[in-house]
């Protein structure tokens, strides 16, 4: 079927079968491998990227269900504080779980900016990251609350 | 200026927050077949039927692999394993038939349409079990297969590999103890679960070359094996590895390239790509080893270990792979660091019907130091003595020998003593005791101690290429794969302080392609800093000489005379007459047009000295270079109701030699530490009676999350490895090795019971503690 979606602000058309998931669409008809598969079954949140704004596993999503929504993957994002303080903090270290982390954080930042340490925990057990002890991560967090929500012009 | 010491944030970090970092699977091409999986639902079946023939008529299907289609054996130690099964399964999960199609939806399809039958046979579940003379034989041909070098195997038993360390005189070590202790602990296999599930492709190109692109920490060693499993000269074979998406030793095996391999072969050699999904990844490809061990300790009454008498049995699955020598690397340090004069250790690795083991951080060594640690503590209580005054009054010191009868030395060992005494500082280790914090919580610390040393191949050599730019900075080449600890930075810091340059301007391949890259035997070991970095020193020196070469012609000085810093090569005594890298390293071109010389090429290699490999029958050998050790600590708190717990705070004191990269390196530490803890606390598979997992999944098989990680308190302490660059001791694996043994001792301190096997859920200490087996 033929699908249109918006992806990091454009208009972009596929393609696909009614089943295909979110993140296959991105990755094999985008070519956006930023969203990572981890796990295609919601545990992991390689795959996370955000759907109106809102942090979204694209393994559980329909490509078809995203139609009509704003989808925004790492890849749009172009420099942001999330990113800076990732590199800056030391964030990662194989880099395959970050840009989930990334689009997790991102929307934290937007809906929640003066989250606390529960709400932090609450949103980032979504994602799992093997390689750091999650230190280097909070910290990179706590320095992207600190800093100003984003603008609503910023992607 | 100065590069090493520095906390440069890694090389690759903005294409990895950017999304635009490429591993294995990123790689989309519409001309790829792709590659599905047909695994077996039993542990343990012969496979009486395979009909493919619905799946070979399904929409897309180009074609469908089943056993025969090959006869070769594969496996690094023991060639024991099919690439795709024949006749017989042995574990959950074996691949017993193969799909390629044009597109993943369509090959999963086709897959899910092959029938199977199968006829069960009687399983082996664990190592114990292998071991008794009822069980079943899973190697009848055991004494036909092909071995590698001091692999002794036991024809018509499960035993696939038999190691012996002796050292002094069992007897004597006896008849000075006064106490005596036994201590067993067992840990079924768990998985790496690194969030990049492994992938390969292979492709035949039409004159022949075999192109394989792999997720993998051993490009060389996939081209290596794959040329002598398929009767291919090497050159023929050319290996591709970009980022990796973690580890942890788990992409050491040579598995899917086999696969891969096999598929494009049967599509007239198209490019076949092949992606495990989480359940294969945690089901089909291999594990972490699993272990049952006694220790047996005999000490004075003041604690003084006279003898160690030490069985290990390894769950090393159903086929061989690397589980031997995972078993000979924890036979070869089975003391842990202590210098313990009588010694005796029989190392078995058996077959069972689970998924075989491959390399798992620590390389057998969390799995000797959970059994040396908690017969420790055993010995400890026995003699009503401080565990730390224990350990520190048996800590091996330059002048001891190692198992391995290798004497230790103030270069090859680290400091064991100061890395206990800061540990007994930072966990406040004065006040060890079980403290009640109020009336249903207590708090409780454990303490541990490893050594580590790297068990490689006795030739094992690394490269290193630095190639010149016309602005005067450089590329890097090494054949080292980027699997997350930042090593390629870490050379290219190494090249930079040589060099006397900005780091900024190393330029550094983070692709491994074997084609042109120098070969680094593995990416593994924590070697990749110690053999990759005197290659690329080496190759830096070698840069040197030619630019003061050339430079020396231009400057009309004698090049003994000239330095080379701040991207220039000066005359010593008169750095005015001096002249710019840029300028020379192409060559250098006089005002007139005349040129000489041409692109500086850096090129340097190294290979460890004196290596020799272990002796089966006696442990005696020299397999790595040095142990490195540390101290590690953890503090918990328990509800003593249902013996649920808190990771309050996780110590680790680790001898860094030198260290090169200061957040670098804390985070390899606390990543590891974080691997230690969950591991311990909560990861294992579990089997049914049948042999079969219940929980392949990462919903099923949990991981520690955000949060649920304790405090760190990470201290380095900086006695140097003479050998090693910058002195420089190893890094990657350490920070994991004692974590299990010292919440082991934690939580048993908390529970007021001995808990001795893995993992510590609340549940299973809430049933030692009332009257079960822990």
């Amino acid at each position: 079927m033929k699908l249109e979606l918006n992806v990091n602000g454009e208009v972009r058309h596929a393609d696909v079968r009614p089943a295909e998931l979110l993140l296959d669409v991105l990755r094999e008809n985008f070519g956006l491998t930023g969203a990572k598969p981890g796990c295609r079954n919601g545990d992991c949140g390689a795959c996370t990227v955000t759907v109106d704004g809102w942090p979204m596993k694209s393994c559980l999503m329909l490509a078809v269900e995203a139609a009509g929504k704003a989808v925004q993957t790492v890849e749009g994002l172009g420099g942001t504080p999330e990113q800076t303080a990732f590199v800056e903090k030391f964030a990662f270290q194989c880099g395959y779980c970050t840009p989930g982390f990334i689009m997790n954080v991102h929307a934290l930042r937007r809906i929640h900016p003066q989250a606390d340490e529960a709400a932090v925990r609450d949103w980032l057990q979504s994602n799992i990251c093997r390689c750091s002890g999650y230190e280097e991560i909070r910290e990179a967090v706590e320095c992207v609350l600190r800093s100003r929500p984003p603008a609503d012009n910023e992607p | 200026m100065e590069a090493i010491g520095r906390s440069v944030p890694k090389k690759e970090s903005f294409d990895k927050v950017a999304g635009s970092a490429m591993y294995t699977a990123d790689r989309i091409e519409p001309r790829t077949l792709h590659a599905r999986l047909t695994i077996s639902p039993f542990a343990h079946a012969r496979i009486a039927a395979v009909d493919a023939s619905e799946a070979r008529r399904s929409p897309g299907v180009r074609a469908v692999l089943t056993g025969d289609a090959s006869d070769v054996l594969i496996g690094e130690e023991i060639r024991d394993r099919p690439v795709i099964a024949r006749d017989r399964v042995r574990y959950n999960g074996e691949i017993v038939a193969v799909v390629v199609a044009d597109t993943e939806a369509e090959a999963m399809r086709a897959a899910n349409l092959i029938r199977v039958r199968y006829e069960p046979l009687p399983v082996v579940n664990d190592p114990v079990e292998a071991l008794r003379p009822s069980a079943p034989i899973l190697h009848e041909k055991l004494a036909e297969y092909q071995k590698g070098e001091g692999v002794v195997s036991i024809p018509g038993t499960n035993v696939a590999s038999i190691i012996r360390v002796l050292k002094g005189d069992m007897d004597r070590g006896w008849a000075e103890s006064e106490t005596i202790v036994e201590n067993r602990v067992s840990f079924a296999p768990s998985d790496h679960a690194a969030m990049e599930t492994r992938s390969a492709s292979a492709e035949i190109r039409p004159d022949g070359h075999v192109i394989i692109e792999t997720s993998t920490q051993v490009p060389f060693a996939v081209k290596k094996f794959m040329a002598r499993y398929f009767g291919i000269d090497p050159g023929w074979i050319v290996v591709r590895t970009p980022f990796v998406g973690g580890g942890y030793g788990g992409k050491t095996a040579i598995q899917l390239e086999a696969v891969a391999y096999l598929a494009s072969r049967a599509v007239g050699g198209r490019k076949v790509k092949l992606v495990n999904t989480r359940e294969e990844d945690m089901l089909t490809s291999p594990v972490r080893i699993g272990l049952d061990a006694t220790v047996r300790l005999g000490s004075t009454r003041d604690g003084k270990i006279r003898a160690a008498q030490i069985v290990y049995r390894f769950d090393g699955g159903a086929y061989n792979d690397k589980s031997s020598d995972v078993a000979r690397a924890a036979a070869a340090d089975c003391s842990g660091p202590y210098g313990i004069e009588h010694l005796h250790c029989e190392c078995l690795t058996v077959y069972t019907n689970h998924t075989f083991p491959a390399a798992f951080r620590g390389y057998g060594h969390s799995e000797l130091t959970f059994a040396m640690e908690r017969a420790i503590d055993a010995l400890a209580d026995e003699l009503k003595m401080d565990p730390w005054e224990l350990r520190m009054r048996n800590a091996a010191v330059p002048g001891d020998t190692a198992p391995t009868r290798d004497r230790l030395t103030p270069s090859n060992l680290g400091d064991i003593r100061t890395c206990l005494n800061r540990v007994r500082s930072l966990a406040e280790w004065d006040d060890w005791q079980v403290r009640q914090v109020n009336e249903h919580t207590v708090r409780a610390k454990g303490i541990a101690c490893f050594w580590k040393n790297s068990s490689m191949d006795t030739d094992a050599t690394s490269g290193a290429i630095l190639l010149f730019n016309s602005d005067g900075s450089v590329n890097l080449v090494t054949g080292v794969v980027e699997i997350g600890t930042g090593t390629k930075t870490v050379l290219a810091q190494m090249v930079a302080e040589r060099l006397r340059m900005s780091v900024d301007r190393v330029h550094v391949k983070f692709t491994v392609d074997t084609l042109d890259t120098p070969e680094h035997w593995k990416t593994v070991a924590s070697r990749g800093t110690f053999l990759a970095g005197r290659a690329a020193l080496k190759a830096a020196d070698d840069a040197i000489r030619q630019l003061k070469s050339i430079a020396a012609v231009v400057l009309r000085a004698d090049p003994d005379d000239l330095e080379l810093a701040h991207d220039k090569v000066f005359v010593r005594a008169d750095p005015a007459v001096q002249i710019a890298v840029k300028d020379i390293c192409y060559g250098y071109k006089y005002p007139n047009g005349n040129a000489i010389g041409g692109q500086i090429v850096g090129r340097g290699y190294y290979t460890q000295r004196r290596m020799n490999p272990l002796n089966p029958a006696t442990g005696e050998g020299t397999p790595g270079p040095e142990w490195n050790v540390g101290a590690q600590a953890v503090e918990i708190e328990m509800d003593t109701r249902d013996c649920s717990y808190r990771l309050v705070k996780a110590i680790s004191v680790n001898d860094a030699g030198k260290v090169l990269n200061p957040k670098g390196a804390l985070g390899q530490v606390t990543g590891a530490m974080a691997m230690g803890l969950s591991y311990a606390s909560r990861e294992a598979f579990y089997y049914t009676d049948n042999g079969t997992v219940l929980n392949p999944t990462l919903r099923d098989f949990t991981l520690l999350r955000f949060g649920e990680n304790p405090e760190y308190v990470v201290e380095f302490i900086e006695n140097p490895c003479l050998d090693a660059p910058f002195g420089a001791r190893a890094m990657g694996e350490h920070g994991l090795i004692a974590m299990p043994a010292a919440l082991a001792s934690a939580v048993s301190r908390a529970a007021g019971v001995r808990l001795n096997r893995l993992p510590l859920f609340p549940e299973t200490v809430w049933r030692a503690k009332n009257g079960g087996i822990g």
